[in-house]
């Protein structure tokens, strides 16, 4: 299980890696190695060009600023993990990353790589997801924001232009004191999530006032549940309430594959938003 | 005993923690080449040509060898190392390398030998193979209806063997029994995976015609002598080296097409050539377990004591022989072990397929076997609304009844007898230490706060110390050293330091002064390796006897030397010492003393040197029994099981380090849950893996383990002097039954009935489902 | 574009200079060129952790990097643990201790995954143990030897 031959580029600006990723035919990015290692050894890819973009310090930051949080796409991991902010001003994203697989993953594994690689089980894409995030992407010709809902353009397929690549990705932040919660159904600690949800939650005058709520492994990209946010929305939190919203989520679309059914994805969709958005409800702060 | 039963520090560790392990893809020669395999990627398919010109022609090859290439050079193409039996209809012995038929993904038809493993890849993927693909064999069942694709071309149909384990009038039984209760059970075990996957490195001395194979094997005289049939040459040509072994499980004791290829291929070409398997190879390449189908019944009278068991098994026994049909024979002969069942029968088909062999994995069918059993009993339990534990009370045999000769005949034809061990005394402690009585209320209390929790508890007897012998040379040298020299073979599981122990006991007890050299063919000349938890057993025994031997020729040497009566004398670290006195003798100095100066006669009466060779033969196996006791949670709404906790109470007979033994069972418990719970090799209808990652096939990691609370009895055996009975394989064998028993008892509100391994939250929720 | 590249990594302290494919794995060049063959391989696709060494402190499956990213990186592997002089580090005196290994393999990746772990968190519980070395597969020991040893050893080396 040794890679095949291929050319490598480490690039150590943005913009000396936009004049490659202009110019090279079939060349894959290199982040942190954790999805992309693995299919080279395997020999699943076979790129002429690796592009590594581990020297280029610029694209790993976190920025955070009063309605949003901005992290570069080499980012690890780990930093969003061990990054006190996020924890406190963004804690749906510190709970997913803490799912995300081990300690030697993260380290090296990056924001802006998850989110390409566009796993269906990954948590990272779940949250970005449910944060309504804004993937900035850039060409050598200039740069352009894509919300996250349409990021995805098929299975593992960013909705990426050739010559592009990511460099940054803002989250809109929720209000001080709004209810999180990621929940993942997985076989072991660290393995992908079957089946994740994330609930965000604000309320207000004992109602909701506001709800996201997102699915992860059910389909190729996350599923922003909308039907059940307008239901939640403006309703009074209560255990019937969420099992109801649970239930809408298991009649949603789901996939079939040889490792996991439709119909214990839906289980898994119908269990997990209940438990999320139950959980969510208990962390909204109280005055 | 001032060593035996102490858990002394081992002898292993400190290499192994400073990373000077030599493993054997750590093995580096002058002018070592590597090597990689082009392997089928269909299970079943005609091979019409194979065209090395592309990958002869990148530089940094050497060689590209297929079958065509090889058999001017091969004695024999064939690997027959099938285990004797009656039952064979058919002979599939495996060739050197595949030549007009593959049946199997990942079965091998050229080497390719290059630079380094990058380049031999590279190679690899541009040999040109025309595959014809064939119809498959997949389920082992639907193998054998009729019409069903054959695995192999030739065969006539796909009933490798059959054969009945019988005794006792099992259809009268049946025709009066007061109950007959029927079960189905679906039963899959995976792969050996060890950390380590299998290797070998060959070097030929080309002037003299010797070869060395390094191999990650477990069984290194039966490598050499396949090696010596095969390639047409003597045992003295040929000799095999067992380097550090990263784990071995029962896979590594095979010999395999890659050893003898590797061997070739490095004569061929003239220099020295490694092959290091991958772990997708290992998926593919290296033998497992798979499927067993049972179909039972058993038949109890009105107070629910067994009156017989019947029915039929399918084994998928995989597309070659490279083991035998121990496999599903131990699964048979296990299931009645330990209970007094008057009659039964068991009529066993061994299925080909297009899939990998199957070969033991640790547990070795016995695992299986225990599952049919204890799935019986508590079916009986339900059915008759009795405790389970009760149901095995009124049928396990009792400690008095011991040694107890069963009706059942071991592979080589031996009556089973069970030697030694108290299994009521057994789960009475096991039962005790879970809590059984307490927990009824327990559930009640969870079950009122929507939690589901279950007890299960098995019971488990497996045979260890697999005969006829092993083969130890101990040996004082002139350096005072102690030499160990042993057939036995090392892949984990403490054999030196177990070995050292045995014989240090008798020499001195100082564990620093004792070498123990194990798994080389060209140190010692007969042995047969490790498997069936023997290592302690029979390795032990001639260590023992050895040693002993020793030690009485070092201390009539002494008595001579010093003028003193023999039971005068002690040895005490190097030294042979009079009891309570400080005169003494060098053990090196004893060693000198017979090892004879031309022209001088030994000592009166002395034989030379201070060396023994022993293969103590011991053809009954010496029974280990034990219970598991599980306590389970199961979250309803995912199927996720959390095994709250786990016991097991052992009996391996007389413990020689306590700590040893209890990581042995802990590894075994490991095991055992990924077969209850995670470990599923799965194959489609096309005879393909699905499974062929690590991520996809689960083994358990550190966080899914239960807390475990071990016990330990010690029931000596008889048997040997040491009074020890093998523990390697035993942690395995009850626990993806008690795991069972348990997540059928949390769910008892929901009327399930677990009747497969492994059990996934997929499942759980199905049955669920169903079953409400 | 060359297939090689001059590379110069810090290892165990030491710095090492080689020319190397690009393609080569950091654990080939550290098991191969530099002949540290403490550092096992065991899956390749980083599940088994066997691996493990650590960059720049930091522990890494040394399987999903290549050796040109390494260059100018500190790398440590289970080589460095036993002081020069003689003896073992508290973490392998703890694992020879407690019986944390068995046929070895794992060891040196499940070492340098707990270097790291300890050196964050000084007084782990049993869970945080056990979920510090989640990504690191034993097959011979069942974890309880090594979860015993790693406990042991941060007291050792908080005393």
């Amino acid at each position: 299980m040794k890679p095949p031959r291929f050319a490598y580029h480490d690039p150590q600006s943005l913009s000396e890696a936009l004049a490659l990723l202009g110019r090279l035919d079939n060349a894959r990015l290199l982040a942190g190695g954790q999805s992309l290692m693995p299919m080279l050894n395997m020999r699943l890819a076979t790129p002429d060009h690796i592009i590594d973009l581990n020297g280029i310090a610029d694209l790993a930051f976190i920025k955070v600023e009063p309605e949003a949080l901005a992290v570069g796409a080499m980012t690890r991991q780990r930093d969003v993990e061990f990054d006190a902010r996020i924890r406190s001003r963004c804690p749906l994203m510190h709970e997913a990353v803490l799912q995300v697989g081990h300690r030697q993953t993260r380290n090296r594994g990056t924001l802006g790589g998850s989110l390409c690689h566009l796993d269906p089980s990954a948590e990272l894409i779940t949250v970005a997801a449910a944060m309504d995030a804004v993937v900035t992407a850039q060409s050598k010709n200039g740069s352009r924001d894509v919300p996250f809902a349409e990021f995805p353009a098929g299975l593992m397929t960013p909705a990426l232009r050739p010559g592009e690549l990511v460099t940054a990705v803002r989250f809109p932040l929720w209000r001080e004191g709004h209810g999180h919660a990621f929940v993942e159904f997985s076989r072991r600690h660290g393995d992908f999530a079957i089946v994740s949800a994330a609930a965000l939650l604000e309320e207000a005058g004992g109602k909701i006032t506001r709800a996201s709520l997102t699915l992860g492994g059910i389909a190729p990209a996350p599923v922003r549940v909308a039907e059940v946010e307008r239901m939640l929305t403006g309703s009074v939190p209560a255990i019937e309430l969420f099992r109801e919203a649970g239930e809408a989520c298991r009649k949603l679309e789901v996939m079939e594959d040889v490792h996991v059914t439709a119909a214990y994805r839906r289980q898994l969709a119908a269990v997990l938003s209940r438990r999320a958005l139950e959980k969510a409800h208990e962390r909204v702060a109280r005055h | 005993m001032r060593v035996i039963g102490r858990s002394v520090p081992r002898l292993e560790d400190e290499p192994l923690l400073k990373g000077e392990g030599r493993f054997i893809d750590d093995i580096r020669l002058p002018g070592m080449l590597e090597a990689a395999f082009v392997r089928s990627p269909h299970a079943h398919a005609a091979i019409r040509g194979i065209d090395k010109t592309a990958a002869l022609a990148l530089p940094g090859v050497h060689a590209v060898y297929s079958r065509a290439d090889l058999m001017p050079h091969l004695a024999t193409e064939f690997m027959a190392v099938g285990l004797p039996s009656a039952s064979y209809k058919q002979d599939l012995n495996r060739p050197a390398l595949a030549g007009d038929e593959a049946v199997h993904v990942g079965q091998a038809l050229a080497i390719v030998v290059a630079d380094d493993r990058y380049i031999a890849e590279d190679a690899a993927a541009l040999v040109e193979v025309d595959y014809e693909p064939l119809a498959a064999a997949s389920d082992c069942r639907a193998a054998l209806s009729a019409g069903a694709p054959t695995a192999h071309r030739k065969s006539p149909h796909n009933l490798l063997a059959e054969f009945d384990m019988a005794y006792g009038g099992v259809d009268a039984a049946f025709a009066r029994a007061a109950h007959v209760f029927r079960e189905s059970l679906w039963q899959h075990r995976g792969g050996g995976h060890s950390i380590e996957c299998r290797g070998a490195v060959a070097m030929h001395d080309a002037p003299q015609d010797k070869l060395t194979l390094w191999s990650s094997t477990q069984m290194p005289h039966a490598a050499q002598r396949l090696l010596c049939d095969m390639l047409g040459r003597d045992e003295n040509q040929v000799r095999v080296i067992t380097p550090d072994v990263g784990g071995g499980f029962g896979p590594k004791l095979v010999f395999y097409p890659e050893d003898v290829v590797t061997a070739l291929a490095a004569i061929l070409v003239g220099r020295p050539v490694k092959w290091i398997e991958d772990r997708l190879e290992h998926f593919v390449a290296t033998t497992q377990e798979r499927d067993q189908y049972w179909d039972v019944e058993v038949a109890v009278d009105r107070d629910a004591r067994l009156l017989g068991i019947r029915g039929t098994m399918v084994h998928d026994h995989g597309a070659y022989t490279a083991r035998g049909v121990n496999l599903p024979y131990n699964s048979a002969e296990n299931a009645p072990l330990g209970y007094e069942l008057p009659a039964y029968r068991m009529n066993v088909k061994v299925a080909l397929t297009n899939k990998v062999p199957v070969t033991p994995v640790r547990g070795a069918g016995h695992p299986q076997g225990v599952f049919v059993m204890e799935r019986l009993l508590d079916r009986v339990a339900h059915e008759l609304k009795l405790d389970r534990a009760e149901v095995r009370r009124r049928n396990l045999v009792p400690g008095e009844k011991m040694p107890y000769k069963t009706k059942l005949k071991a592979r080589g034809g031996l009556t089973i007898e069970l030697d030694s061990g108290d299994f009521p005394k057994c789960q009475h402690e096991a039962l005790g230490l879970a809590g059984w009585n307490d927990f009824p209320p327990r559930k009640s209390a969870a079950e009122r706060e929507g939690r589901h929790i279950g007890i299960g508890l098995a019971n488990f007897v497996k045979g260890t110390g697999r005969g006829p012998f092993e083969s130890v040379t101990v040996r004082i040298g002139p350096s005072g050293k102690v030499h160990v020299y042993s057939g036995a073979a090392a892949m984990g599981q403490s054999t030196k330091t177990m070995l050292a122990q045995v014989v240090a006991e008798q020499l001195g007890a100082d564990l620093g002064n004792i070498t123990v050299t194990a798994g080389d063919t060209g140190v010692i000349s007969m042995g047969l390796g490790g498997s069936n938890s023997r290592q302690t057993v029979m390795a032990g025994a001639s260590a023992h006897a050895a040693a002993s031997k020793v030690r009485d020729k070092a201390l009539k040497v002494a008595s001579h030397t010093l003028e003193v009566s023999h039971g005068d004398l002690e040895i005490e670290g190097r030294e042979i010492r009079v009891k309570g006195s400080d005169v003494k003798l060098d053990l090196g100095r004893a060693a000198r003393s017979v090892a004879g100066t031309a022209g001088y006669s030994l000592p009166a009466g002395m034989a030379p040197g201070l060396e023994a060779t022993e293969h103590v033969v011991i053809d009954a196996m010496a029974y280990t029994n034990g219970t598991a006791v599980a306590e389970v949670e199961v979250d309803v709404e995912t199927g996720a099981v959390r095994i709250a906790k786990l016991v097991l109470v052992h009996d391996c007979g007389r413990i020689l380090h306590p700590v040893i033994v209890e990581g042995q069972l802990m590894g075994g418990i490991a095991h055992g849950i990924g077969n209850a719970l995670y470990e599923w090799m799965r194959y489609d209808e096309n005879a393909q893996p699905i499974t062929s990652t690590l991520a996809d096939y689960l083994l358990v990691t550190a966080p899914a383990m239960p807390p475990v609370e071990l016990g330990h009895q010690e029931s000596p055996t008889p048997l040997n002097a040491l009074g020890v009975k093998g523990v390697g394989e035993c942690g395995v064998v009850p626990i993806a039954a008690a795991v069972c028993s348990a997540i059928e008892d949390a769910l008892s509100p929901y009327n399930v009935r677990i009747t497969r391994t492994p059990i996934t939250p997929a499942d759980i929720v199905e049955l669920i489902q169903n079953g409400s | 574009m060359s297939a090689s590249r001059a590379i110069s990594v810090t290892v165990n302290g030491a710095r090492r200079e080689a020319e190397v494919p690009v393609r080569l794995t950091l654990a080939d060049f550290l098991r191969h060129r530099l002949e540290l063959t403490g550092t096992h391989v065991g899956c390749e696709h980083g599940v088994c952790g066997a691996c493990t060494v650590l960059v720049d402190g930091r522990s890494v499956r040394s399987c999903l990097m290549l050796a040109v990213q390494a260059n100018g990186r500190e790398i440590t592997t289970v080589e460095a643990l036993a002081p020069a002089g003689g003896g073992l580090h508290p973490l392998q005196q703890a694992f020879r201790d407690h019986h944390g290994l068995q046929c070895g393999f794992c060891t040196p990746g499940v070492l340098m995954t707990l270097v790291e772990f300890l050196s964050l968190n000084e007084s782990p519980s049993e869970a945080q143990v056990r979920e510090a070395i989640s990504g690191n597969l034993c097959r011979c020991t069942g974890y309880q030897g090594i979860v015993d040893a790693a406990l042991d050893a941060a007291k050792r080396l908080r005393a």
